[in-house]
């Protein structure tokens, strides 16, 4: 080796540590006043999509859940109707995933749409991301539009919003990537030309245009995480409730939008 | 039936021009997808939509495999009477969605 390439290699090396000390130095959480919902990375099409309720395709769904919602069903013949009467589900998406004592662990709402389904109307469970389910969570979730993300963070629900965070900032899959990096630290960049955001979970179940369809958290989650090469949780795995539980901490406080419009 | 989703005002001024917003669920499968074992999806979309006012057409549109999902369509027209304004999508497959809407013109 000459002394030129041992200098090009110590350059290198210096290089690396620098900016690997960056890394270190940007990773932390966004403040609680620059966050912003995806609505605000959108262009001025999709959010006039979404503000407009006759134009927002989630609206269909809204509807179609409206309907599920007054439909009699499973061996109790009840209606969800039956028990929630009125608009009572107002705020109660803003709350989800909550502690559910019976199974010591938080549930989203689509798992607990699915308990009252099977517990008190004595039906089959829907299955998930399902054209049914995601009708309901949006008939639910639009009731409580506009109001703040409020999960509830105390002694039971506290070491799940930990395993969430876990998941959420460490690296892994065959790109060794954790979702801070993307999430928290690059939020103002793009990625393949389509802004990054900050992954606060505002509007689901959301409208997506790439689907084509009303789709859940946890299918987008699956998304960013097939991405990263990681190896997939289930729909419905207790590690990506315990992530929603995280990220929806995260957004707290922020209003909810369901159905919303994203590209 | 196909959930629809349709915005006419209930009431205008004779004359005054209008904005009609509508949506309906519809896949909108192109045809020119394959399912995971490589096997063609047929196609299944929305070929046409006609919207009469009080028995007069005034808008139509043809629709094709490009066009997404669930499509949203929005077009003006002059409020000179009241009555009814009837909505009809048909496709492929023998789909076929009909809806109405009524107006008051004063």
């Amino acid at each position: 080796m000459t002394p030129a390439e041992r200098c090009i290699l110590a350059i290198g090396a210096l290089a690396w540590a620098i900016a690997s000390t960056l890394l270190v130095a940007l990773a932390a959480e966004i403040p609680l006043n620059e966050r912003k919902s995806g609505y605000e990375f959108m262009g001025p099409e999709t959010r006039a999509m979404q503000d407009d309720d006759s134009a927002n395709p989630g609206s269909l769904w809204v509807l179609d859940g409206e309907a599920s919602w007054k439909r009699k069903v499973g061996t109790a013949n009840k209606s969800c109707a039956d028990c929630h009467a009125g608009e009572s589900m107002k705020g109660v998406a803003a709350r989800y995933p909550a502690f559910n004592a019976a199974r010591g662990r938080p549930v989203n709402l689509d798992q607990q749409i699915n308990i009252c389904r099977t517990e008190r109307q004595q039906a089959t469970p829907l299955p998930l991301e399902g054209k049914e389910l995601l009708a309901l969570s949006s008939y639910v979730g639009r009731q409580s539009r506009g109001m703040p993300i409020a999960v509830t963070i105390d002694e039971r629900t506290r070491p799940f919003l930990e395993a969430g965070r876990a998941t959420f900032y460490r690296r892994q899959g065959q790109l060794n990537f954790a979702c801070a990096q993307c999430h928290d630290d690059n939020w103002k960049e793009k990625l393949a030309g389509a802004p990054i955001t900050q992954a606060h979970p505002t509007g689901y179940p959301l409208y997506r245009l790439e689907w084509q369809n009303v789709g859940s958290l946890q299918r987008r989650l699956r998304n960013c995480i097939s991405g990263m090469r990681v190896d997939n949780y289930p729909l419905g795995a207790p590690e990506l409730v315990d992530l929603e539980l995280f990220l929806m901490w995260r957004a707290r406080s922020m209003p909810l939008e369901t159905p919303a419009v994203r590209p | 039936m196909a959930r629809t989703l349709i915005n006419v005002p209930p009431k205008a001024k004779k004359g005054e021009v209008i904005a009609i917003k509508t949506l309906i669920s519809h896949e909108m499968e192109t045809g020119y997808r394959h399912d995971n074992v490589g096997k063609a999806i047929p196609r299944d979309i929305i070929s046409l939509f006609v919207c009469t006012y009080n028995g007069l057409e005034v808008f139509r549109a043809e629709l094709f495999p490009a066009i997404a999902a669930n499509p949203f369509i929005s077009f003006y027209t002059v409020a000179t009477a009241s009555g009814t304004f009837e909505f009809k999508w048909t496709g492929d497959n023998g789909f076929s969605a009909t809806e109405s809407v009524n107006i008051t013109v004063e």
